[in-house]
């Protein structure tokens, strides 16, 4: 597969965005991949914590945007509290699941009506709740 | 002593028995846990970008409130809401901008004069576990616990604070002062998956799968936590675990006030072991605890 890199990908609008309400610089990152090893998630991810950086890095943004990874994200911290470079990952996905949320057609993550009524009344209030805000269309 | 102290909504429900144990338990050491009129909700995330200040006015005004009613300390239990109120109040004694914003909007005045503790940072920097040892009446002696920690009670640590990241000690010097002992278990500050449990299920199936079978390789009879989210993704998902692998071994998941209550000589049916899947109260009896 062919991929371009361009000085204007790197510098569009969406890479700027992330880069902005995530308040990390993802230039921080040399790939090292402490993130990756460390991340509880990555059986589940299509791309890693530190291939989703590198995106970034080099402006791939449609790649990033449609990325599974971001959803499946548990926002442990582990990648943060690891990274040599104090790249916090858990706000760059944050930031990538909230732009895809504030999308005018985003669809909802997850639907309660999913759930049996046994499992409801199991579930702790604050896994609905943190579910919701975090999957939710905002 | 005198602490004002916010439940949080699981607390009041489903996790009902950290919240009972806790109260019960700080009588019996000496310290109160004054509840908070009127709380609300913490909003059980941390926003993690920068531009949704909306999510910490709910946090925010539950600290106001404390200052308002002249505590400079608010206990919390559970773990999600402590690393809620813990971080917010990060924010509104280092952020100004982010501050004045959300102070504006809630219309209070605050700065982040409140101290936010966890009941564990209570017993071990203001009791003490000298004197807890000391109120022990019936030490776990011959119980193996795995002391799980998870994600919220210690991370970010330069937000929260409360012990080292990779390997913290307060939970192990706590069970070792109610006379059990903490077994080696590196898979201690794991995530569970957290919320991903109403998401992606089989993140917190298989997180939780790896959590308790290191736990139990190393030889614990149970598994501690204070996190009601933890608690119910570890003991929830066994039986789904048991599926996938019939070869599994189940182990109890419960919280460590309730552990505590037991060491303290508390009524064990006031406890509400029955709501856990795996049912502790089996392995305590065969250990002649209750």
């Amino acid at each position: 597969m062919k991929t371009i890199i361009s000085g204007d990908q790197i510098k569009s609008d969406f890479i700027n965005r992330v880069s902005e309400i995530s308040g990390e610089n993802f230039f921080n990152c040399y790939q090292c991949g402490n993130c990756s090893a460390g991340c509880p998630s990555v059986d589940e991810m299509d791309l890693l914590p530190s291939q989703v950086v590198r995106y970034l890095q080099l402006g791939l943004a449609e790649e990033v945007k449609n990325c599974k990874s971001m959803w499946v994200c548990a926002a442990c911290t582990m990648c943060h509290a690891r990274c040599p470079k104090g790249v916090d990952i858990s706000k760059i996905m944050e930031a990538l699941r909230v732009l895809r949320l504030r999308e005018v057609n985003a669809q909802p993550r997850v639907d309660l009506t999913d759930f049996s009524q046994d499992y409801l009344e199991r579930a702790p209030q604050i896994a609905i709740i943190s579910g919701c805000r975090k999957f939710l269309p905002l | 002593m005198r602490y004002s102290y916010f439940p949080g909504c699981t607390l009041y429900t489903k996790a009902k028995k950290l919240d009972d144990a806790g109260r019960e338990c700080s009588l019996k050491l000496g310290f109160e846990l004054d509840e908070l009129p009127d709380w609300t909700c913490c909003g059980a995330t941390f926003p993690l970008v920068n531009d949704q200040h909306m999510l910490m006015s709910g946090p925010t005004r539950i600290l106001a409130d404390t200052k308002d009613r002249g505590d400079d300390k608010l206990v919390a239990l559970c773990s999600v809401c402590y690393n809620v109120l813990k971080r917010t109040n990060h924010v509104m004694l280092n952020d100004e901008e982010r501050r004045a914003k959300i102070t504006d909007f809630i219309e209070r005045d605050y700065h982040g004069e409140v101290e936010v503790l966890h009941y564990l940072q209570v017993l071990r920097d203001e009791i003490g576990f000298d004197a807890l040892k000391e109120k022990v009446v019936k030490p776990l002696e011959g119980l193996k616990v795995a002391c799980y920690y998870g994600c919220l009670l210690l991370r970010p640590v330069k937000e929260i604070g409360l012990d080292r990241m990779e390997n913290p000690t307060i939970f192990e010097d706590f069970i070792r002062a109610l006379g059990a002992e903490p077994v080696d278990f590196p898979f201690k500050i794991e995530c569970c998956g957290a919320f991903q449990t109403v998401n992606s299920m089989a993140t917190a199936t298989r997180c939780s799968r790896e959590i308790l079978s290191n736990a139990v390789q190393n030889g614990a009879d149970l598994v501690i936590t204070t996190c009601p989210l933890c608690q119910f993704n570890l003991d929830d998902r066994q039986p789904e675990i048991l599926k996938e692998d019939p070869a599994f071994t189940t182990i109890p998941v419960f919280y460590f006030t309730q552990l505590l209550a037991v060491a303290l000589g508390l009524d064990s049916g006031n406890l509400g072991f029955e709501r856990n899947f795996i049912n502790p109260l089996e392995l305590l009896q065969e250990k002649g605890l209750v």
